[in-house]
Parts: structure tokens; sequence; C-alpha cells
């Protein structure tokens, strides 16, 4: 019998945001000096259960034990005091401090400043050898890239001392080569004796690294296994319940004329950096062009510019053409008169108002329309019928245009925002990130509304961080890294693993 | 998630938190040694138990309907404007130069450019602070807190140097010629038929104040701006989605707000003292805020907040003039308004939500 | 002008100063932490009766200043209440409080002295009087630098070397001490704070308690230093101000201490317009001169003089995010 403990055990937790279930009874064993992953979807539950680790949320039922005795993990200081580190998907960095000033935050060892910096600094350059953790513990962290950030995460947690290192998500804004450098830290901490969890959505991250593996699917844990005895399939049927849909049933595309074409776009966006540098891209009518890429680097500036909302330079022609980057008439209003929709990346900040009803926000950006206003009042009751109509056809649920954006789920709020834009008959259409935090079966209704635009004739730039959705959906795949286009391909003709090089910008 | 259904959204957290801040006013009433039961009634009969005491009641409150819609106004587009005092400063300003420089024939003319003037005045102070939020980012809290300090440099500077009668020692100006008096709504009413007696309070510009609560509704509700500042006060980044222009919102929402603060120099100056004095607004431009939080921004919400802080402000007049509690316990039942209603409004609501939630939970 | 007019407005200016600086590192402090205070001249106010109220019962100044000290950090704990514990709007919460003080002051004056809303002008004991500083009748005769001595320096009430030492002392706890870096920290990315196991609400909560221990002083200074007794509304927007002074100095010590003296000497100016009409042959209005401060700060405002970044998580209620 294996005599030592679990490095953690959870017994039972449960937890629950107002209505929403977001941990039923979960129980887990994670054995020391090895990495466990916990993989499942957005929203399944994973991040909550490790923030209730590390003392962020409190249990409503539960227990903890580290190493084999119970623990009470009220807050983040008694996590920190059993030996558990953890990097948060959003960094939790003061950013016009330095490295080492948010190394030593809340861990200084005395009321002088100055002693504990020194003190640190000493620790910091051991720990940078150890590790192979090198940074320069004097720069500030709005001047380090993201990568050196997370690094600056993981130097916290072991500079507290700790045992138990936990991930969420972490290469979600990392690419491929950072991520691999990243695995190597990792490994070499194991080899170390740390215990790590590893949160995340990617199957190819579990494979790769994880000793063990547990899933989770709409808050509960459905299964706890090792990484050897399982395969990628047979995860992702644990995580979503049943045989995923990966390619999108859909005819070969039958590319018409050049609808949106872009020469040499760019954007300063207002700190002066360039964000776009350069972007040469056609779209075609009754085709699917997919921007895959890295988060940040330069597809939401190019939508943000194409849907009216940033400044540019360059030219770009919409049905041959051009169309005002800047000034008067390059606002949203102005795009959609020329017959630009846009579903937007963030659709609780952008696409919708969450205090608005769901009429209201069927109006929104096509709030001067003709067919709305009665006079020189808007037509009220026009809008709320239009929205009825929309919301049968997009099976919206609850069908009530009365009801506030916030009370819909996720699918349901992309679904009211994709309607309000598909219906326009719009020339193009700009989508971003269309399935993010949408459940599975509006995932496909959205993938089919895609499709049939497409096949209508009409002319789709999506821009989706998830590779599958990219590959699944597009007729034609760009890559963008660092502003630049990075090279295009056909999705017959590649595989992840090419387009993941070019998204890092190691160029063809 | 709403918890709230909105009934309870609208009358019952507003009631509760004026609750809280009357029970708070009795406490000190009582620590300074006085009855305050005996208080609210004195504060009843002078405010609400004679038609004299309903004018003033009524002349407040057409005071605080202009700058209570002036704050809901700026809210509705997330601006917080406390200038309001200021704007009106400059409104009143403005109906004086109006009615002591022009020769009008009859106060009804006089009256509709006397608006006009009163609005532009009080929108020009509100829009320099405006530009600066819109085109420079400076805060829009702290620069009409400043300009409300210059409009009292203004003024007073004004008065002394062009307005102010030859050998006069009072910095006022001149009275306006008699004809331009406002009619009292007691004369329109004897006009009707309907007795009342003939007091100088409530005049005409109370109708004003009621056809502009009308008038933001129909803005706010019904027409595309409004729809556009709403849409803006909630959402920024969505805002900027949808191709509305922030500029133009901060700038529109503040004009109009800063006109309706304006408009209640028309009030005080050419309905009441007839003439441009020193402390005509009275605090009336911040007592707005407090009457734009307990109407929930909603302008039948603001009339019946503004009504009620009409009737506490001639309520309170009374207990100062026969009581020794002096008229400053306004200011404390208004910042206890204000406190509760804004700042304090999660402390108000959250043990009501509870209570809601373990209702709908035990129902369904 | 000659070199004693010059030495008595700067003197006047170092009084009229004061207020405004012990106002300004107060506000410092709290919006470091990320709580927006426009209460600061609520603050004061309340200080400022309070303080003259029980010097003048007591007889002892000391007393005064403790008990103004009370008052102003029952106000913070509300502003405290409304904006950490409740997470509401810190503007609108800085709004009610100054209300609140300037319709208590009166009301409790006026109940406790009938002398309509005054206090019992203070002497004696009862006052922060002037210190005569070692050696500076003895001096005095020195040229330029004698009578810059005994007038400029020495002479004044204890609280304005206090208020001078302060801040270097707020230099140092913000940025060479454990509790600096961490109140520098709740008001740029609270989040980081409390997932380093350090409460943001405690630290917040310190930070108005500082606030309003400053704003006592700025009061009790008011009315038993510079004034002999408190007066309706005597802080007279002294904490919009001091405000003012703060977006100027961009939230850093010693620069509020530059923006206050130079505040403070518009107050001076405005005091003896005989001297500015003597300077540039113009006669000023003193309306205009009293406006000056705060058409300064709306030029500061407009970014003539570069731009003022506020803390970043200034003004929000720290929630944690799902």
């Amino acid at each position: 019998m294996n005599t030592t403990s679990p490095a953690i055990e959870l017994k039972g937790i449960s937890k629950a945001f107002g209505p929403v279930q977001a941990n039923k009874d979960i129980s887990i064993r994670v054995m020391p000096g090895t990495i466990h992953g916990i993989i499942g979807e957005n929203g399944a539950g994973k991040s909550t259960l490790m923030s209730i680790l590390y003392g962020f949320y409190k249990a409503d039922k539960g227990e903890i034990f580290i190493s084999g005795t119970k623990a009470e993990i009220p807050d983040s200081q008694a996590a920190i005091s059993a030996g558990i580190g953890m990097v948060f998907q959003h960094f939790k960095l003061v950013e016009n401090f330095t490295v080492l000033e948010n190394i030593i935050l809340g861990a200084e060892g005395g009321w002088s400043l100055t002693t504990s910096l020194a003190k640190a600094r000493k620790s910091l350059i051991e720990l940078a050898a150890e590790y192979e953790l090198n940074i320069d513990p004097e720069a500030l962290i709005e001047e380090i890239g993201v990568g050196m950030q997370q690094r600056v995460e993981i130097l916290k947690a072991l500079y507290r001392q700790a045992d138990i290192l936990i991930l969420d998500e972490p290469t979600g804004v990392l690419t491929p080569p950072e991520a691999d450098q990243l695995f190597r830290i990792l490994g070499r901490l194991r080899e170390e004796g740390k215990t790590i969890i590893l949160i995340t959505h990617k199957l190819r991250e579990i494979m790769d690294i994880t000793d063990t593996v547990s899933v989770m699917r709409r808050g509960e844990m459905t299964a706890t296994v090792k990484t050897a005895d399982t395969s990628p399939e047979e995860l992702a049927e644990l995580m979503v319940g049943r045989k995923v849909l990966l390619r999108v049933d859909k005819a070969p595309a039958k590319p018409g004329k050049v609808v949106l074409d872009i020469q040499n776009l760019r954007v300063v966006d207002e700190q002066g950096v360039e964000r776009l540098k350069g972007i040469d891209l056609q779209v075609r009518a009754g085709e699917v062009v997919g921007i895959a890429g890295v988060a940040g680097n330069g597809q939401s500036e190019l939508l943000e510019v194409l849907g009216g909302y940033a400044d540019g330079k360059g030219t770009v022609l919409l049905n041959g053409e051009p169309i005002d980057l800047t000034g008067k008439n390059s606002d949203g209003q102005s795009r959609r008169a020329r017959g630009i929709a846009h579903v937007p990346e963030d659709r609780q900040r952008e696409g919708l108002i969450m205090d608005f009803m769901a009429w209201e926000n069927t109006a929104f950006g096509y709030h001067h329309d003709d067919a709305y206003r009665a006079g020189i009042l808007m037509d009220n009751a026009a809008i709320r019928q239009d929205t009825e109509e929309k919301m049968e056809r997009f099976d919206v649920r609850p069908p009530d245009p009365r009801l506030s954006a916030k009370n819909f789920s996720g699918g349901n709020q992309q679904k009211i925002v994709l309607a309000r834009e598909i219906e326009r008959n719009p020339d193009l259409l700009l989508i971003g990130q269309p399935t993010r935090g949408v459940d599975i079966g509006a995932i496909e209704f959205i993938h089919q509304k895609i499709v049939a635009l497409r096949d209508q004739g009409k002319a789709i730039l999506l821009v989706s961080v998830e590779l599958e959705e990219i590959l699944a959906l597009s007729d034609r795949v760009a890559v963008m890294f660092d502003g630049h286009i990075m090279g295009e391909r056909m999705p017959n003709d590649t595989d992840e693993k090419e387009l993941g090089l070019l998204m890092a910008g190691v160029g063809s | 998630m709403d918890v709230m259904p909105k009934w309870a959204e609208v009358i019952l957290v507003p009631l509760i938190s004026l609750l809280l801040a009357a029970f708070l006013s009795a406490l000190i009433i009582l620590a300074i040694g006085e009855d305050p039961i005996a208080a609210a009634k004195l504060m009843f009969e002078g405010a609400v138990g004679s038609v004299r005491g309903w004018g003033y009641t009524l002349y407040y409150a057409t005071n605080f309907m202009f700058t209570g819609l002036a704050v809901s106004v700026a809210f509705h587009a997330r601006m917080f404007n406390i200038g309001g005092e200021g704007q009106a400063v400059l409104g009143g300003l403005g109906v004086a130069l109006v009615c002591l420089y022009v020769p009008w024939p009859h106060w009804s003319i006089a009256l509709v450019a006397a608006t006009a003037m009163a609005a532009a005045f009080g929108a020009f102070w509100a829009a320099i602070p405006a530009y600066l939020q819109a085109k420079r980012g400076s805060h829009i809290v702290i620069t009409t807190i400043m300009f409300n300090y210059i409009a009292a440099a203004v003024l007073i500077y004004l008065l002394n140097e062009f307005l102010k009668p030859a050998g006069a020692a009072d910095p006022s100006s001149a009275r306006f010629a008699a004809h331009l008096d406002l009619p009292t709504l007691n004369s329109v009413l004897n006009g009707m038929g309907i007795k009342a007696s003939k007091d100088d309070s409530v005049n005409v510009t109370f109708l004003i104040a009621i056809a502009s609560c009308v008038a933001v509704w129909v803005l706010m509700w019904k027409t595309r701006l409004g729809y556009e500042i709403r849409a803006f006060g909630h959402s920024g980044s969505a805002a900027r989605y949808a191709g509305i222009n922030p500029t133009k919102i901060i700038m529109v929402s503040m004009i109009i707000s800063g006109a309706l603060a304006g408009m209640m120099g028309i009030n005080v100056v050419m309905g009441e003292a007839e003439r441009l004095v020193l402390n005509s607004v009275e605090g009336a431009g911040f007592i707005g805020i407090a009457v734009a939080l307990m109407g929930r921004n909603h302008p039948f919400g603001v009339f019946l907040a503004a009504i009620l802080f009409g009737f506490l402000y001639q309520g309170g007049a009374e207990l100062d003039f026969w009581t020794s509690i002096p008229r400053e316990l306004i200011v404390v039942i208004q910042a206890l308004v204000i406190l509760f209603t804004g700042a304090l409004d999660h402390m108000v609501r959250m043990p009501l939500e509870r209570v809601f939630l373990a209702f709908r939970k035990g129902g369904v | 002008m000659d070199y004693m007019t010059l030495l008595q407005v700067l003197d006047t200016t170092v009084r009229l100063a004061i207020p405004l600086l012990l106002a300004c590192l107060a506000g410092l402090f709290s919006e470091r932490a990320g709580i927006f205070d426009i209460g600061l001249e609520g603050k004061m106010l309340a200080a400022a009766f309070l303080s003259a109220a029980v010097a003048a019962t007591s007889g002892s100044v000391w007393v005064g200043l403790l008990a103004g000290i009370g008052a102003s950090v029952a106000l913070s704990l509300i502003h405290g209440l409304a904006s950490i514990t409740f997470r509401g709007n810190q503007l609108i919460s800085g709004v009610a409080i100054n209300f609140l003080a300037a319709g208590m002051t009166v009301l409790i004056a006026q109940s406790w002295f009938q002398q309509g809303g005054r206090t019992p002008s203070l002497t004696g004991a009862a006052r922060f009087n002037p210190l005569t500083l070692p050696f500076a009748d003895s001096i005095s005769e020195v040229p330029v630098i004698g009578p810059a001595y005994s007038e400029l320096i020495s002479g004044h009430a204890l609280v304005v070397y206090i208020a001078f030492a302060i801040v270097p002392l707020s230099w140092w706890v913000l940025y060479r001490t454990r509790f600096g870096l961490r109140l520098r920290a709740v008001g740029e990315n609270p989040a980081a704070v409390d997932t380093a196991g350090i409460s943001v609400v405690g630290l917040r909560y310190a930070a108005v308690i500082i606030c309003g221990v400053l704003c006592g002083i700025a009061g009790a200074y008011l009315s038993t230093a510079l004034q002999a007794g408190f007066i309706k509304d005597m802080s007279a927007g002294r904490g919009f101000i001091a405000l003012a002074a703060l977006i100027f100095a961009k939230w850093r010590p010693w620069h509020a201490m530059y923006a206050c003296l130079l505040f403070g000497l518009f107050q001076a100016l405005e005091l003896r317009p005989d001297i500015i009409e003597r300077l540039i042959g113009i006669r000023v209005q003193s309306q205009l001169l009293s406006a000056l401060p705060y058409i300064m700060t709306v030029v500061i405002l407009a970014g003539l003089g570069g731009k003022a970044i506020p803390p970043r998580a200034g003004g929000e209620p720290y929630v944690k995010e799902r």
C-alpha cells in the first residue's frame, strides 16, 4: 500500500453563487510530486474549485486536507501558510510596481521596506538559479511581457515557499513556444518535489504534461484517471458528456467577388503602441475567413477598426469603395449603414447593455433605423414586436422581450446579439469569439447560423482564439502575430502544429 | 440577476431609506432637547396645513424639480453634476439681465425670454466642465465643484460692480418692472373659480417645472437621444461599439442638465425676489442630488421627491421660526437621504434582497 | 515691495497653507488606498467645530484637538462603511458627509452655546498660541536672515511645525515601509493585495482613519490656531482646494506641500490686494483672487501642466471577480 498521504485532498466540496451551483460535491486527491490536470469547459467550475482551495472563496460544504491533516482555509493568508501558491488566469500584479515589489507584497518579513527588498533580491537570485527563472527584479510589471509576468507570479509563490502550485489556464495568453517553456519549468518544479495542479480546457496540455487528470462538467467531477491510461477522445467525451462535433457540416465554399479588401492597415492605440502593423487581407462573398492567433496580437484591434471604434491608417475597401478609417464617418453607425454587421468579442461589455431589456438591446446600434421610429420619437412598440419575432427565430429562451439582458444565459445573450446583427442582411459580418462562454447546444446553433449566412453569399470575418473553432468554420485561415498576418492557409492543408508555429511568430 | 421585483426597487428601497433618515433626524431632535413629534406636527401644519404653507412648499418644490431633474439627466449619462448650484446662479443672472435691460410689454413674453436665457446661461456653465471631461478627461465632479465657487465669485463681482444701483448698500440689482411679476398660482386658481388666498409664493414657474418633468420623461424613454444617453451611461464600451459618440453624449447631457438647473433662476429671481440677490439659490442645487437619488432618476420620482423636500424646506423654516431648532436640520436630513439612498444603498438593499430571495425559494 | 512686506505675505501664506496641507495629505492617504474622498471639507468643518467647542468648555486646546480628531474620524468611518463595507459610491458618500457636517455643526453649536451657530471666543490655553523659537529675538537684528527667522520661521502655532513634519513622514511611510507598500498596492490593484493574503478592507479602513486624523488636525487648526473659535461654514471650501492641490501634486507628498503653499499664497494675496496693485499696477478684484485657486484647479485638470493619473483602483469598490 502507498503510505504517503495525498498532498491535497478535497472531500465533498460544494459552492453556490446565488442560484448558480458552481461546485457540486467534489472530491479529489493529488499525490505529492505530481502534476495533476483539471480539465473542463468554460464555466465547468474549475476555477471556482481552485479559488476555494486558495481561500479566495469559502466553500458552502466540504473538507480540505493538506498532507493528510484537515485544514481550514478561510482566506488566502491561510492557504499561503499551508504552502499553497496560485497563479491566476488574470495575473494579480501591481502594474506600476517593480518585479521585486510585487514578489514581496504580503511577505515582506518586517516593517522596513529597504531591508525587505534587499533580502528578497538575494533570495530571488537563488530561486532564479534553482528553477531557471531568470528575471530583472527592478523592471516594472507594465514594461515586461505576459510570459515574464507569469514568471513573476510563479516566483511569488516560490518566494512564499509554496509546495503546492495551482495554475489556472496558464497558457491562454502564451504563444506555443512560451507555453513549452512554461511546461519545462513545471517539469523542473515536479523534479524538485513540488505538487502542481494545472487547470486548463486544452486537451493537448493535459496529455503532454500531467500525471493524473480530473474531468469536470457543469460543477461536477465526472472522472479522475491516470493520463497514461486515457486518450484525448475519451477526455473530450467526459468533458462535454457526449460525442463532440469537431467538424461543422458544410458544403465547400463558393467564393465570389471581393467584399472586404484591406491594404496596409495600421492601428496605433491610445498609449501610442502600434497594434496593427500593416495588414493585407481579402474576404470574398460566400466565404468565412478565420483569424487565428493568441489573444492580444492585434485581432481585437482589427475588429475594432473595421467595426468603427478605433482609428486606423491605410486603405479598406468595401465592395470596391473605400471606408473612412478616421473622422466623423468612421463610427459604428456609418459602418452599419454601409452593410457591415459586427458581433463583438465581448458581448457583456460591448454587444449588449446588460441593464437594458432584450427589446432595447435589439435596437442597439440600429436605433436610428427608420423601421424603429415614429416621427421624432422611437417606435418602442415596433421594436418590441421585432424582438419577439427574432427571439422566436433564434430560439432565445425565455422569449420575453422585457427581460433584462443580464437575466439571460450566455448562449441566449449571444443569440440576441447574433439575431440583431445577422438579420440585417449585411454584406460583411465581423464576428469575434462567437461561442465564448456559450453552452454546447448554442454553439452548434451559432455555427450553423454562420455557415448559413456564408451560403447566402455573405462575407464573414471570424476571429477566435479557439483553434478548433477556426479550423471547423473557416474556408481560409489567416494567422496573426504581433500585429502582422504571418500567413494564410487552407484548413485542409494545415494542422494545429503548423498554425501554432505561425501563431508564435515563427514564419514560413 | 434581478433579485427584487421592480416595485420593491422603486418604492420600497427609497421608502426605507427615507424612514431611516427620518428616524435618525428624530433622534437628533431629541438629543438637542426638543420633541420630535411636536416638531413633526409643526412641520406638517406649517408646510401643508394651510394654503399659504402649500404655496411655499410648492414654491420650493419648483426649485428642487429643476435641480433634481438636472442631476438625474446627468446621472443617466453617468455624469455626477455637483455643479447645479453654480448653474442655477448663472441661470438667475440670465433672468435678471433679460428683465432689467429689455423693456418687455408683458410678463408672458418676458417669461419666454427669461426661460431661454436661464437655460442658456445654466447650459453654458455646465458646458465648460462637460467639454473638459469629454476632451481632456478632467473629472467632472471636481470641475463642477470648482465652477460653483467661480460662479459665486462672478455673481458677487457683477452685483457689486455693475448691477447694484448707484448708492445702494446691498449687493443686489434694481427691482424689475412691476408688470413683469409672474402671476402666482393662487391668482390662476382664482381665475378658474377656485377660491385661494392671494399669497406670493408658488407661481407659474411650477407649471414649467411639471412640463419639464414630462419633457425629460419623453426625452429619456421615447427619443433616440435619450436612448443613447442611457446606453452610454450604462456602458461606455458598449456605446462605443454601437457608434454612439461619447463627446456628444457628455456635452448634450450636461447641457440639458445645466439648462434645467439654470431654469430654477426663473422661479427665484423673476417669480419671488423680482430682482437679483446674492443668495437666491440657497443650496437648491445640492438638494437636487438628494432629490434625484430619492426619485431614482425618474422624472415622476423626482417630482414626488421634490415635493417632499419642498415640504421639508418649508417645514424647516417653520421650525426655525417657532422653536430653537435651526434651519440646518434640513441640511442634516438632506445629508442622511443622500447617504442612505446613494452611498449606503447596498446596506438598505442587502437585507431586503435576502428577504426576497428566501421568499422566492420558499414560494416556488 | 519691501522685504518686510514680502515676509508678511509669506508668513500669511504659511498660516493659510497649513489647513490645506493637512487636508491634502489626508486625501493623499485615502486616495492612494483607492478611496476617493470629496468629504475632506466636511471632516475639517466637523473637527473645527468640535475642537473649538471642547476647547472652550474644557479650557484645554489639547483636549479640543482630540475631540476634533474624534469627530473627523467618526465621519471617516461613515465614509468607510459606505465605500468599503457596503461598496457604495464614494463621491456620493463624500457629498453626504459634507452636508452632514455643515448641518450638524450648526445644529449642535446652536443647542450647545446659543450664539447663532458659533462657539465662544477662545483665549489662553484653549488656543494654539504662537511659539517663539529659540534666538528669534536675539538674531532678529541680523540683516536678511534675522527677520526671516523671527518673522517667517518663528512665531507659528505648534500645529504648523507638526504639519510640515508630517510631509517627510508621509513620504517615508509611503515609500519606505511595509504599510506604505501595501497601501499603494491596494490603490492600484486590490486583487493583488487580496491574493497575497492581506486584508483589502483592513488596509482601506486604516487609510480612511489616517485621513480622518489628519483632517481632524486641519480642522482644529482652523478654529483654535488660525481663528479663535468656530463660526458657521468656516472651512470655506478649503477641503476642495486641498483636493485640487492633491491632483496638482499628482498624489505625492512633497509636491502636495508645494501645491498647498502656492494656493496658500493666493489666499494671502487675496487679503492684500494693495500689494498686487503695486506690483502690476492694476487693481484686481478680490473676488477674482478668491476664485483663483478654483480657476487654477480647472486649468490643471484640463491637463495644462502634465496629465494627472489617479491611483488606478481609485473610486471603485473592491469586489472579488468571479
